[in-house]
């Protein structure tokens, strides 16, 4: 009888979604939005929700965009490396997703804020227009607000010596980058 | 030349293994009794080495061997020598060590207490866990080698993840390990009984209380882990539905579905494919979270050291382990043939549902966890699933499981009459209903209509369990006593009502607040007075920190002191919060440090959580339940029997 296989079946079905899962690395997923300018946002800010936001705040400068939340826990070991970036001059901006904002602001008051601002991303929907995965994620943005490069996973020391600091170096040279307008 | 020890002990448990795959099941096959008899010294043989080799991994760690690359990545001089212990299984390779030894204990139990059972049986399943552990071991030797060696050794060590330093990780993974592996006993059974076409009343009976036992332990592990998130993540969540804690929990919920379902083909010879049906999704659910830690296809907290060659060898295992069964099953399924059938009002069909329900909430959390890779893979762009969808259908999947519970214990097996559930149904359901919409208006001076449901669901449950033992009360002396049994069935859904009530209050009613407070400020949060005495530094054996001291009042009287702390480890310098505590049965106040500010000045955080104790008190009663089952006098009598086919037939009418 047919039914009898379904199990089988199914188990197959599932181990050939994780044998391509398994050599995908997931830092290495490709968006199709790479090269292309970064999607425009305006949000209220975690800290604040009078002050906004956007996508112009990145304008001229080389910046990260760091997806986080306190649902996320491996945000919180990438945590102590993002406040080591900012400290070497690279400004984080953070999207804050589908999370409360009292838990978003306690985050920052526990654990430190290397955020220049957090955009507060309630329902998350700039995540979707950013084709954010999951978190953390961040993006380098160059000058011109393009996207420079995208990076799923927590950042780790190795990562960001590899694959972000040589693009971070052909944009402007030595950091901290100055802004498009003053170098 | 020590550690090389401890490899050699792994090389000569793989060949007992490969012996105790081969022979025993060749035997079992053919009748050969003398390949059968080799069964046990082989099980026996392999827990000595694997034994052996832990005890030279641990002994490495004692004595701080930095040229053991692993005891170099997760120790350090100054570690504190608990956690030299626990680091064993604090990264991969000890981990899979762990893993290994685990499954030599069940193996070895499995072994010594099948000596009632007929030899072929007990050869069948002892052959299959031979496969399994032959599996693990040559993973752990060709991909994960707990004893490679550094050259030169490292002065001092990497220490261990601050995160896992901590009394709570010291026996979580002793209990959830054993929990997980311990699914193969069942699964094990299972293939023995697609083997021989043999499955009857009597298996599930030998098989029922291997299954508890290992539920028992992931019921406990899972609980451990949640407290453990609890207080030492440091926000105050108790389940996160990360990757990895809901793949331990899909088991968790296979192996429950799967003692239900036993319940009814020991009882009455029916539900067969369907059990080992399950037996073998349990299992196959409990490789597969060995996979996603390890393979790092889902990014998590608990994720090992990814590797995708790791990955691909467990992805093998999981096809061979579980492939095979799955194909073994199509072929043999259909000889299974129902002893007697059942009318839609009966126990039968209640527990039929219960299974449903908690299938079909393993593959929800199943779809939830894999989404993401899913998309992925059929380049359907990118999405994340999130706490939100979790919540909402495990919820609602579980409501209706609460409800059908309560009156399913009170269903007799074959048929039973409307008329009857509802005469004696009545007083607990109304009970039910007054108290939930009541007490959180008396309590909490406010309810939403979810939060009486949740209440009013969960006081239903307790109040439906408690049904037996207090009408075996009211009959004094006089009636028939309940057996170990179904006190334990009484126990264990007694839990489910105190976590139900536990998980609902806790949510609807859990007070956060955060503020900068300088030391001497006094303030005011959900009732209590809390004041700040400031922080003073202290040190710990591999840590520096900031302890804060805190006087909790209620009324104007000193309720407690609670000192948290914020640590600094010297290796791995990320800082980590111990929050302070005040636990009561009714509530916990947790009080953490954040950042300091300045001048004495700190920001601190006070939750006040009605209610949580009842979520881990709940699940423990669970486990407890489940211990009284495990241990019922059918079970015992059976192990002390001369023969096998000689078991009495308990005169009692429990699941």
């Amino acid at each position: 009888m047919w039914r009898y296989f379904i199990p089988v079946a199914l188990l197959f079905v599932l181990a050939g979604f994780f044998w391509r899962g398994l050599y995908m690395d997931p830092g290495a997923i490709t968006s199709p939005l790479i090269g292309k300018p970064a999607p425009a946002f305006s949000l209220p800010s975690v800290r604040d929700p009078g002050v906004l936001v956007s996508s112009e705040d990145l304008a001229g400068e080389v910046a990260l965009v760091n997806v986080w939340g306190t649902w996320c826990v491996e945000c919180r070991h990438e945590h102590a490396f993002l406040l080591e970036i900012e400290k070497s001059g690279v400004p984080i901006y953070g999207l804050n997703v589908r999370d409360d904002r009292a838990s978003a602001v306690d985050w920052l008051e526990r654990l430190g804020d290397p955020y220049v601002d957090s955009a507060f991303d309630e329902d998350g929907k700039v995540a979707i227009d950013w084709g954010v995965y999951g978190a953390p994620e961040t993006f380098l943005i160059g000058r011109d607000g393009t996207i420079l490069h995208k990076h799923i996973s927590p950042l780790t020391p190795t990562v960001w010596r590899e694959d972000f600091l040589p693009l971070i170096e052909k944009e402007c040279g030595a950091l901290p980058c100055p802004r498009a307008g003053e170098g | 030349m020590i550690p090389e020890f401890g490899q050699f002990a792994l090389v000569l448990a793989l060949t007992l293994s490969l012996i105790q795959a081969a022979l025993p099941l060749a035997g079992a096959h053919y009748g050969r009794s003398d390949w059968m008899a080799l069964a046990r010294p082989a099980a026996a043989g392999q827990f000595v080495f694997v034994t052996f080799a832990f005890a030279i991994l641990a002994y490495a760690f004692f004595t701080d061997d930095f040229s053991v690359r692993f005891v170099a990545a997760n120790s350090h001089s100054q570690l504190p020598v608990a956690y030299k212990f626990t680091a064993i299984w604090g990264g991969h390779e000890g981990s899979m060590l762990f893993w290994l030894l685990m499954l030599a204990l069940w193996t070895f139990a499995v072994a010594w207490g099948s000596a009632s059972q007929p030899l072929e049986l007990s050869s069948r399943v002892l052959g299959v866990l031979g496969i399994v552990s032959a599996g693990i071991l040559s993973f752990t030797l060709f991909t994960s080698n707990p004893f490679d060696r550094l050259q030169p050794a490292p002065f001092d060590g990497n220490d261990l993840n601050p995160l896992l330093q901590d009394p709570g990780m010291l026996m979580h993974p002793p209990t959830l390990y054993p929990g997980y592996v311990g699914m193969s006993v069942p699964f094990a059974f299972a293939v023995a009984a697609l083997l021989s076409g043999r499955m009857d009343k009597e298996w599930a009976r030998w098989m029922r209380p291997w299954t508890v036992a290992a539920w028992i332990f992931l019921t406990v592990g899972i609980t451990l882990g949640s407290w453990w998130a609890y207080y030492e993540l440091g926000w105050g969540g108790w389940w996160f539905w990360d990757a990895v804690e809901n793949a331990s929990f899909m088991p968790w919920l296979m192996a429950t579905a799967l003692i239900h379902s036993l319940a009814v083909t020991e009882r009455r010879g029916i539900f067969k494919s369907w059990t080992v049906l399950l037996a073998i999704s349990a299992f196959s659910l409990s490789l597969l979270g060995t996979f996603l830690t390890r393979s790092g296809v889902l990014i998590s907290v608990h994720a090992f050291a990814s590797d995708p060659a790791r990955g691909a060898f467990i992805l093998m295992l999981i096809a061979l382990f579980s492939g095979g069964a799955f194909v073994l099953y199509a072929w043999r399924a259909r000889l299974m043939v129902a002893e007697g059938g059942f009318k839609l009002l009966s126990r039968e069909a209640f527990l039929l549902s219960n299974n449903i329900l908690l299938v079909v909430a393993t593959g929800a959390i199943l779809l939830g966890t894999l989404y993401p890779l899913f998309l992925r893979n059929l380049d359907l762009g990118e999405i994340s699933v999130g706490r939100p969808y979790f919540d909402f259908v495990f919820s609602m999947l579980m409501l209706p499981l609460a409800w059908l519970l309560g009156v399913g214990m009170h269903a007799a097996w074959k048929k039973v009459p409307a008329e009857a559930l509802r005469r004696r149904l009545m007083w607990p359901a109304a009970i039910a209903v007054a108290f939930g919409v009541t007490l959180p208006w008396l309590l909490f001076g406010r309810a939403s209509v979810l939060t009486m449901v949740g209440v009013v669901t969960g006081f239903w449950v307790v109040a439906s369990a408690l049904l037996d033992p207090l009408a075996r009360l009211k009959r004094g002396a006089k009636g028939v006593g309940l057996t170990r049994g179904h006190w334990g069935m009484v126990l264990a859904h007694l839990g489910v009502g105190f976590f139900i009530v536990g998980a609902t209050v806790t949510t609807a009613y859990n007070v956060e607040t955060d503020r900068a407070v300088s030391p001497g400020d006094r303030w005011e949060t959900a009732g209590f007075e809390i004041v700040f005495r400031g922080t003073r530094p202290v040190e710990g054996p591999n840590y520096v920190a900031d302890e804060g001291e805190f006087e909790l009042y209620r009324g104007g009287e000193l309720l407690t002191v609670l000192h948290p702390q914020r640590r600094q480890y010297r290796v791995q310098t990320a800082p980590m919060t111990e929050a302070g505590i005040h636990a009561s049965m009714h509530r916990d106040i947790f009080v953490a440090l954040g950042d300091p500010l300045g001048g004495g000045a700190w920001a601190v955080r006070v939750r006040v959580k009605p209610f949580i104790r009842f979520v881990w008190l709940g699940t423990l009663v669970m486990a407890f339940g489940g211990l009284l089952a495990a241990t019922d006098r059918r079970y015992r009598q059976r192990a002390k029997a001369p023969a096998a086919g000689l078991v009495p037939a308990s005169s009692a009418r429990e699941a």
